[in-house]
């Protein structure tokens, strides 16, 4: 049985807790409202009326073959950027782990780049591939490599996963460094007497007990991915060359605000809404229990 | 199997020496216990055998091997951690033959020491569990399980027992006991536990601030401890010590309230000098007041059924002495009480520098 604390009625509470019911409703639910409200219509071209159209706009977007081909691309960066920031981040963890002298600078040099501002972070990457003033095609056409990402859509692709994965090292490595210094170094020790090497012993020990940050992280990142990277790609490609780097988010806004076919836009937005939920209802299902141990 | 021998061995954290040059050797076979108060270097002296803290000067050796500069892999040593460290994401047959794995022996191999062991240990009914599943000396034992397993030529030990209760305390203790007389395997074993320290090894290592103040059977350091420090770290409960001066034949010591006490062997080098004597509280025996040697004013009288501790003050004088009488003894406090001493039970030792000089 479960005993509740009682408190006597009183409008405190509901006072305290107002604006940020008031926040949520005006910012949230309000406008999802709003785009519920508009995916079942259609508005004319001069946005004089609309027409409730049912699911039409929905089943518009589900036969697409640009919007299908959208949803992969989106998978596909997911997958590039979680793979790439978090791989690199867990390399500079387990190195930052070890360092004893100067371990505090060394951590708050890798923190830094969470602080910048991701159109920011996107127009230090394009300045610094940029293929006329760049210093990186200078290099790159050194080793032979043409690099143009205005007009590869693959160069293009790499330089986003890039930036948006850059920015996300620093929440990673955190996290990382703090999921090994949380494993006993006995057992480090031990491995090591049990005669396993660094790399051995990062592979059977540390990899397995960091299991469930990495669970933890992949879904942060998979989320951070598909909805927080508009900036950096607004920034460096603006989703083209010929959409190549439009993801799911970028293509409500291009569909909204510059094809002005509002109807489908709410469409994609709620097909995005769905998708926030599952997953967030996903990462709470499964981290709370722990994965690993 | 090997011996391990110590020499000169020193350990420093940039300026601070905490451990200054020790010399000793340890025999194949052997069991030895290191015991000292916190702080006294012991862990570090472990660690620094099984390669897990750099060695600053001198060296070690196992077998006939110098392992300063060895890895802990290389050094043919199985070590069992205070928190067991066990690995806690693998069962327990992964844990045992993780090391095993490690050096490419045969699955089959794996499979028969691992159970081979599992039975000495009876852990047998536990292979397939996670370490989270099994209790305190359950894991104790699969330490010590994944230690053995692997046949090294030295088991280092470090406080193994310090985490469980006292009840599984007694009987791991006597578990470790019979498995190093069964299995022969050089041992060091480091504890700040007194009874640890006197029934476990065949040796025993007083370290105290990074120097061996003695090395010897437990018995030897009990009933001859070489120095104040020893005198009074080993034995429950501690040695007394009373501030004295010998006579001036050197056949007596005659402590502050004016009481001599014959020795059981005149100290003729050092006449008239001032004295510390130790005096341990089982050794202290009840006499009537006609044969006394000391008279103690009860201070405080604890019962603890199989014998009584009375601690008391010396016949006025502010110095503490505690003594232990066999049985239930009714006494209150403020009583006087009469005992002697058996000049053999007499330690006498330098006031200066602390050295036993008889």
């Amino acid at each position: 049985m479960i005993k509740r604390v009682h408190f006597p009625a009183s409008p405190l509470p509901y006072l305290l807790v107002a604006p940020q019911i008031v926040i949520t409703i005006v910012f949230f639910l309000w406008p999802a409202g709003q785009a519920f409200y508009q995916s079942f219509h259609i508005e004319d071209a001069f946005g004089l009326g609309s027409e409730f159209v049912w699911f039409e706009n929905f089943e518009v977007l589900f036969t697409d073959p640009l919007y299908l081909a959208t949803f992969w691309r989106t998978i596909l960066f997911s997958a590039l950027v979680a793979v790439v920031s978090m791989g690199t981040s867990l390399v500079l963890a387990a190195f930052a782990d070890r360092v004893i002298r100067g371990a505090t600078f060394y951590r708050t040099l890798l923190i830094w780049p969470y602080a910048i501002a991701p159109v920011l972070a996107g127009a230090i990457w394009s300045f610094m591939f940029h293929p006329t003033l760049g210093i990186f095609p200078y290099f790159l056409e050194m080793a032979g490599i043409d690099w143009n990402h205005y007009m590869s859509g693959n160069q293009a692709m790499a330089l986003v996963v890039l930036a948006a994965s850059w920015k996300q090292i620093a929440y990673n490595f955190l996290f990382y460094l703090a999921g090994m210094q949380a494993i006993p170094k006995s057992v480090i020790e031990a491995a090591a007497i049990d005669g396993a090497g660094p790399v051995y012993r990062f592979r059977t020990i540390i990899l397995p007990l960091l299991s469930p940050t990495t669970f933890f992280l992949l879904i942060i990142n998979a989320v951070y991915a598909f909805f927080d990277t508009f900036g950096i790609i607004h920034a460096v490609t603006k989703g083209g060359p010929a959409s190549s780097t439009t993801t799911l988010v970028y293509k409500v806004f291009t569909d909204g605000f510059i094809g002005l076919d509002l109807g489908g836009s709410a469409a994609q937005s709620i097909v995005l809404m769905v998708m926030v939920i599952a997953l967030t209802v996903f990462q709470f299902r499964y981290i709370e229990r722990k994965v690993e141990y | 199997m090997s011996k391990i021998k110590f020499d000169y061995v020193r350990k420093s954290y940039g300026p601070n020496e905490v451990i200054h040059g020790i010399n000793g050797t340890i025999e194949d076979g052997e069991f030895v216990v290191i015991v000292g108060p916190s702080g006294c270097g012991k862990s570090t002296l472990l660690r620094m055998v099984a390669g897990l803290e750099t060695i600053t000067g001198g060296e070690i050796k196992i077998g006939e091997k110098v392992v300063n500069k060895l890895e802990p892999a290389k050094r043919s040593i199985a070590m069992v951690f205070q928190n067991y460290a066990l690995y806690p994401h693998m069962t327990v047959f992964e844990n045992m033959s993780y090391g095993l794995k490690i050096r490419k022996v045969p699955k089959a191999e794996i499979k028969r020491r691992v159970e081979e062991t599992a039975e000495i240990l009876e852990l047998t009914p536990y292979l397939k569990r996670s370490p989270r599943e099994l209790s305190g000396g359950q894991r104790q034992r699969v330490a010590m399980g994944r230690a053995i397993v692997r046949e090294p030529e030295v088991f280092l030990f470090d406080e193994p027992l310090s985490n469980l209760d006292a009840k599984l305390r007694v009987q791991m203790r006597l578990e470790i006991k019979k498995l190093q007389e069964r299995l022969g395997i050089t041992s060091i074993y480091v504890t700040h536990d007194q009874v640890e320290a006197m029934t476990l090894g065949h040796r025993l290592m007083v370290l105290n601030g990074g120097n061996v103040e003695q090395f010897g059977t437990p018995i030897d350091i009990y009933l001859k401890p070489e120095t104040l420090f020893v005198a009074t770290f080993i034995g429950s409960p501690a040695m007394n010590i009373l501030d004295g001066r010998l006579s001036d034949d050197g056949t007596a010591a005659i402590l502050t309230t004016g009481e001599a006490i014959q020795l059981a062997k005149p100290l003729l080098s050092h006449k008239g000098q001032a004295i510390k004597l130790g005096m341990r509280p089982e050794h202290l025996i009840r006499c009537d007041a006609d044969k006394a040697l000391l008279y103690l004013n009860a201070d405080v009288v604890e019962q603890l059924g199989a014998d009584t501790i009375l601690h008391a003050n010396l016949g006025g004088s502010g110095e503490t002495v505690i003594a232990r009488i066999d049985g239930v003894v009714p006494a209150a406090s403020g009583e006087r009480f009469s005992f002697t001493i058996e000049p053999e039970n007499l330690h006498v030792f330098d006031s200066d520098k602390g050295k036993r000089i008889n």
